[in-house]
This record gives structure tokens, C-alpha cells and sequence, in this order.
């Protein structure tokens, strides 16, 4: 089983294209459990149809710590598992604990055992790596391949740039690896070379450019990814792409992280060409 | 009436335990590291837990416990407590020199997310390991589980020293519980007794019970040994006593180097030591001695001869899963009824066993996992009981119902022999017999009218 973890600047869209490339994962045959460790618990709306389900920690609130693996995770799209971390409400408690507590927990109740015949676990992750809990995915043993979701915005690569620290932390003593950059555009001018010389910088690869259309708004709307709502449309294909893209990916690396001034001129030598 | 506040009527409680019938997780941790020859435990949190773990461990063994923290401050809770525990780990070869670190973490150090594998594995990298020294780490957060989970986390992470050279050495892993310093020495007697060769983990005899010799030893002499944690790897079998305690290390091991193991009750009374022997007997294929079974013949006699004393004598008892299992086993076999039963710590399959074990009695028998001591007296009150049996803090609702009381498990903090006389074991049978006998007798002779006061008993 891969282990997977997307990380990426909040309102980057990792949900949205954690879920899309899970369909498409699934569309070829691959059995994929997504783990949501966001507080605002919708890392799972897609493939669910809805934000239907009950989050760990709610099950875990209300029903104390007799928790059995059905009753916290979901079948979705595709016949991919989704479980919900879950969290408190904005502004009071510790949602880093809370996804150490959801992940701790899916470990003992079994949900990594071979006997699932997982081929993936995602983990989507909040934002940045605010805190220890939120690098909680990323820990020995855990998330063994890191997706950044990126895209030409300076605060984009910013955060990028900021999380490939956490990474080079981690993976000194552990096995975690960098498996690429995932440009999520934004249509900013000349975004794939410039996110291409990003992931040069850093040591890696973008795997894939995810072009910007309004189907994957039209698929939310209808609560469901893209390849569900219409396989047909060019969009669909994009996921594929990316799918296959990770599906095919050898190339981990531990990630050299640039100096500010470093990420600043790249900005300016490819943000500023057309100028 | 110091406890005269306690309604009778049961009311619903969710949010609220009065009188917790558990403790915390580190002070398990802390136990079952002393275990261990030449270790240190070490607390990684704030200084407050760790002095409040090592004075409950002194409080209840009358021992000094030795144990290290990584003092965190504000700005450890800010940055992580990485920092301190690579420079404690650096300290703690440097001036007290263990063979081996046993670090536990706390609530605060949890909370923060710090990852004890990851620092480990820096402090290794960046050398601050000797060679041939080893650092040990458990996660336990007291906000789950308790004392119980904590201890069975650290000798989890205890199993984790195996190592196999794909050659079985012929011993037999006996993982004892969270019992006493004498209780291990039991045990280990009985193993030699019917022949088998064991490694006993942990083993806090000669670490938690040791003499007073005018010579401070920060490492006392007694503990499992760094060779011994490792050949754990190439034994033939491995028996865990007690499944909250000690089933987890098992089923490590059994994982991890292939050590078949098999999960039993912790031997206390006849039937649960009758089985205790006879997997003895059977993983290492041998005939039980005559010397065993004059010790078992010995506790059956007693049982007989006293038979009418005990039979349908009410009890309740509070405790830890596997204590409270092995015991009720013992009471119901003694024509005893043990009918009100609490432990503070979790977990729905304690009561589904004591159901079990209770049914033959033919009647109600209240029990609750992670119930407290305030239901416990509540039960007493709407059905009283002729004898209680629990720790230390059972004797307020001892004095308050008036009650004979038997003082057994941990934390005992007003009494003193607990450490020194096994109860395990026939011979540990035949103790809390005596224990039990005395009290209800002693309440006997006090209660008995002048013409039924009775020379002999």
C-alpha cells in the first residue's frame, strides 16, 4: 500500500484534487481509503455526495472510545473508504491533537491491515504544517509519499517552499519523501514553467499541470468529482492524467528548500517576463 | 462520615467522575521501566508530572524512584520538546550513565504532537546514544486509557529490544503485569519450580522491594537485562499474564520473531494459577513436581477447611481489569459472590469477562469498566456487602459502611507488606485467603454475642 499525504496552501484546492485523482484512481481498478484531517471535516464531500458523514472525533465525543472501524468510515465513489478526521469548531480546542487522537485510532482499529487490500491511503491535510499535529500524517511510519498542490501564486509557492521544511525534517530520521509538485492553476502568466523551475529548485519534479476549467465547479455544485458528474469532458481526462501521473511516480526525493530571496526572484524573473 | 454525602439513588452521570477508580498513564510507564536492569526513566513533559509519578510510585513501594524529565517551559510548548530531550538523553549518559533510557511522554508533550521516533532517531544520528546504550519511548497521553495502558505501552516498547538470530535459546518469556516486586519473584520461583526457563519483563524484584544496605544504588540489582530483553526474540513460547497488562507485548512478539504466545489470567487464586502451571507444563513439555503440587494441595485444604466462612459472603471490588478478573475468578470459585465490581479503566470486554465468570453465582452482579468509586459505594449502599477488597483509597467507604476490608492492588499507601509477600501463585493464594479470613473473622469475634463468642473458629 502507498501512503500519500497532500499538503498545500489553504484554498489551494487539495480536497478538490485529492478527490478527483481518487476517482480516477478507482476508475483503473484501485482501492484507495482517503483520510480527511481537516477540521472543517469536507476532504471527503465529492466522493460522498454530500457532507454526510460523521467524523472520528464526533464518534469519538459522543460515544467514548468503543469505536468500531464502520462506524467512522464511509463508502464512497468508486468503492474508495472515507473517514473524516474531524475537528472542533474555529477558535477553541486543539485540532492538531484531534488528528493525532483519528489517526492513532484508524491504526488500532485496523484500518491499514493488509486484510483491507487498500492500494492507497490519502491523507488531506489542512494548510500549511501549523503545528506538531498536523505533521502527525507525515511521521515515521505514516505518509510515506508528500504531494504539494501548488500553484503560480506567490503564496502558493511560499507555502510550498514552507512545508518541503517540514519535510526535510522528517525525512532526516524518517522515510518520508517529496513525490513532486501538483500545479493547480490559476492561470497566472507562464505558471507551468514557472512552477517546473520550482520543482527544479527543490529538488523535484512537478508531476502534473491541472488545467483551471469551470467543470470542476459545475462537478461541486453536483456534489461529485468530475470523472463522476462527466466522465466525457476534457476535465475528467485531466484527473486521469494526474492519477496515472501518481500511479507511475518513482521519483521520491528529500526536498531542498529555497532561501526567500531565492523565491522571490523566481517570481520576478518569470512573473514579471511579460512586463 | 467523611464519604456521608453519597446518595444512595443512582443518578445518570456522563461528564463527571467523583473518586476515579484509575491514575495516570506515566506512572504505569514509570513502573514498568524499573523494571528494567540499569534504566532510567525519563518524562518527557513538564517537570510537575514527572515529580508526581515518581512520588506515587514512592508513596506505594517505600522506595526512592529515580526518574529524569525533560522540564518543559513555555517555550518547549511553543517550538516542540525536541530540543530538551536530545539534551536530556545527552545529560543522562553523561552523568548517571543507565544502560537504558526509558522515555514516556505526557498530556503536554502529546498535545504538541512531539514525535518520540523521530527524536530518537536524531538523538542516534547526531551520536548522543553510547554504543551499546538504548533509548526506549512509549506514547502515553493520560487523556486515554490509564495507569494500565501506560504500563502495557512501555513493556510493549520493552518487546521492542527483541532481536532473533534465528536460533530458539529454549526459554520461555513470562510477562508478568503490573504486579508486585514479590509477585515477579513468584512467578519466577514457580517457573524454575516446574522447570522451565524463563525471562521474566519486566521485573521489579531487587529494583522496588531492596534491602537496606547503607549503600545507595541509583540502579539497584534486580530488573531484566538489556542480553535478556533481547533474547526475548529467540524464545520458544511466550506467556502474557493478564490481557490489558501484557497481551499486547505478546502479540508483538509473536508478530515481530515469530514467538508463539499464548494470553492468560494473572495467577492469582487456585484456578487461574492451576492454568498458569499447566501452560507452564505444556510449552515446555515437562511433568509438574511433587513440590508444586504439595503448595497447590496446601491451598485446597485451607479452602476446605474454611469453606463455610466464605461461602455466599457478599464482596465488592475495585481495582485493574486483570487483577479484578483473576480475583473474581478466585472469589466465585470459594463460594464467595463478588456482586459490585469497578475499574476506572475502559474497555467494554471487562465486563462482558466478569459477566462470564460471575454467571454461575445465579445472580445480578453489577460491574463497570471506567466507573468510579463514588457508583461503587452507591452499590454497596443499595445492596450491602460483607467484605471489600481494593487499594488504599477503598478504606473511606470501608469506615463509612463499616466494612471488613482487605487491602490488595495498587496504589497501597497505609499498609506495608504488599511488597515483600507475593500473592500470586498457590503460596500467594494461601495469603489472601489468610488476608480474607482474618478480616471477616476479626469482624466475627467483634460482633458476636457473649454466648456465641467462640474459643474456636
Amino acid at each position: 500500500m502507498r501512503k500519500i499525504a497532500i499538503y498545500g496552501k489553504g484554498g489551494i484546492g487539495k480536497s478538490t484534487t485529492t478527490q478527483n485523482t481518487v476517482a480516477g484512481l478507482a476508475e483503473f481498478g484501485r482501492k484507495v481509503m482517503v483520510v480527511g484531517c481537516d477540521p472543517k471535516a469536507d476532504s471527503t464531500r465529492l466522493l460522498l455526495g454530500g457532507l454526510s458523514q460523521k467524523s472520528v472525533l464526533d464518534t469519538l465525543r459522543e460515544e467514548g472510545e468503543d469505536v468500531e472501524l464502520d462506524d467512522i468510515r464511509k463508502k464512497g465513489y468508486g468503492d474508495s473508504w472515507c473517514v473524516e478526521s474531524g475537528g472542533p469548531e474555529p477558535g477553541v480546542g486543539c485540532a492538531g491533537r484531534g488528528i493525532i487522537t483519528s489517526i492513532n485510532m484508524l491504526e488500532s482499529l485496523g484500518a491499514y491491515e493488509e486484510s483491507e487490500g487498500l492500494d492507497y491511503a490519502f491523507y488531506d491535510v489542512l494548510g500549511d504544517v501549523v503545528c506538531g499535529g498536523f505533521a502527525m500524517p507525515i511521521r515515521d511510519g505514516k505518509a510515506e509519499e508528500i504531494y504539494i498542490v501548488v500553484s503560480g501564486e506567490m503564496m502558493a509557492m511560499y507555502a510550498a517552499n514552507n512545508i518541503c521544511k517540514g519535510i526535510t525534517k522528517f525525512a532526516q530520521s524518517g522515510g518520508v519523501r517529496l513525490g513532486g509538485l501538483i500545479c493547480n492553476s490559476r492561470a497566472v502568466d507562464n505558471e507551468a514553467d514557472m512552477i517546473e523551475e520550482l520543482a527544479r529548485k527543490l529538488g523535484t519534479k512537478m508531476i502534473y499541470f491541472v488545467p483551471r476549467h469551470n467543470d470542476v465547479q459545475r462537478a461541486e455544485i453536483n456534489r461529485k468529482t468530475v470523472i463522476e458528474w462527466k466522465p466525457e469532458v476534457e476535465q475528467a481526462d485531466a484527473y486521469r492524467g494526474l492519477a496515472k501521473a501518481i500511479d507511475e511516480n518513482k521519483n521520491m526525493v528529500i526536498p531542498t528548500p529555497l532561501e526567500i530571496e531565492e523565491l522571490e526572484k523566481l517570481l520576478m524573473d518569470y512573473g514579471l517576463m511579460e512586463a | 462520615m467523611l464519604l456521608r454525602h453519597t446518595p444512595v439513588e443512582i443518578t445518570e452521570r456522563k461528564a463527571l467522575t467523583i473518586n476515579p477508580a484509575k491514575t495516570c498513564q506515566p506512572i504505569g510507564a514509570m513502573y514498568a521501566a524499573l523494571g528494567i536492569h540499569g534504566c532510567l526513566p525519563h518524562s518527557h513533559g513538564s517537570q510537575g508530572c514527572c515529580a508526581y509519578h515518581r512520588s506515587t510510585l514512592t508513596r506505594h513501594y517505600k522506595e526512592p524512584v529515580s526518574a529524569s524529565t525533560s522540564s518543559f517551559t513555555e517555550g518547549a510548548s511553543v517550538f516542540g520538546g525536541s530540543a530538551n530531550m536530545l539534551q536530556a538523553i545527552n545529560n543522562i549518559f553523561t552523568v548517571y550513565n543507565p544502560e537504558v533510557i526509558a522515555v514516556h511522554t505526557t498530556c503536554l508533550s502529546e498535545t504538541i504532537g512531539d514525535d518520540l521516533p523521530q527524536i530518537k532517531k536524531k538523538a542516534q544520528l547526531e551520536g548522543k546514544v553510547p554504543d551499546g546504550k538504548y533509548v526506549i519511548s512509549a506514547s502515553t497521553p493520560s487523556y486515554a486509557g490509564s495507569h494500565v495502558t501506560g504500563f502495557s505501552s512501555m513493556v510493549t516498547s520493552m518487546a521492542g529490544m527483541a532481536e532473533s538470530t534465528g536460533k530458539k535459546n529454549g526459554k520461555v518469556n513470562i510477562i508478568p503485569g503490573w504486579v508486585e516486586p514479590a509477585d515477579m519473584e513468584e512467578i519466577k520461583r514457580l517457573a524454575g519450580l516446574v522447570g522451565v526457563k524463563s525471562i521474566v519483563f519486566p521485573d521489579t524484584s531487587g529494583v522496588l522491594n531492596g534491602p537496606l544496605s547503607g549503600e545507595y544504588k541509583m540502579f539497584p540489582d534486580g530488573g531484566t537485562t538489556v542480553a535478556e530483553l533481547k533474547a526475548t526474540g529467540d524464545a520458544n513460547a511466550t506467556l502474557a499474564l493478564g490481557d490489558w497488562c501484557s497481551g499486547e507485548a505478546a502479540r508483538y512478539l509473536d508478530k515481530a520473531h515469530k514467538v508463539p504466545c499464548q494470553v492468560l489470567d494473572m495467577p492469582f487464586g487456585l484456578k487461574a494459577t492451576d492454568r498458569f502451571i499447566d501452560a507452564l507444563r505444556t510449552v515446555a513439555g515437562v511433568t509438574v513436581s511433587d513440590e508444586v503440587a504439595l503448595e497447590r494441595g496446601q491451598l485446597v485444604d485451607l479452602i476446605t477447611d474454611m469453606h463455610q466462612y466464605l461461602y455466599k459472603k457478599k464482596v465488592a471490588i475495585f481495582g485493574d481489569p486483570d487483577q479484578l478478573i483473576a480475583m473474581t475468578d478466585f472469589l466465585v470459585s470459594l463460594d464467595m459472590e463478588p456482586i459490585h465490581i469497578v475499574t476506572g479503566t475502559p474497555g467494554k470486554k471487562f465486563e462482558k469477562r466478569i459477566k462470564e465468570i460471575t454467571n454461575e453465582m445465579g445472580r445480578p452482579v453489577n460491574v463497570k469498566a471506567r466507573g468510579d468509586m463514588f457508583l461503587l459505594h452507591q452499590w454497596i449502599k443499595q445492596e450491602p456487602v460483607d467484605l471489600l477488597i481494593g487499594n488504599t483509597y477503598g478504606k473511606y467507604i470501608a469506615r463509612d459502611e463499616d466494612l471488613p476490608f482487605v487491602r490488595w492492588g495498587f496504589p497501597i499507601l497505609d499498609r506495608q507488606g504488599h511488597q515483600y509477600f507475593p500473592t500470586v501463585g498457590y503460596k500467594g493464594g494461601l495469603r489472601l485467603l489468610e488476608k480474607i479470613l482474618g478480616e471477616l473473622m476479626d469482624r466475627k469475634d467483634r460482633d458476636d454475642s457473649e454466648s456465641q463468642f467462640e474459643l474456636v473458629l
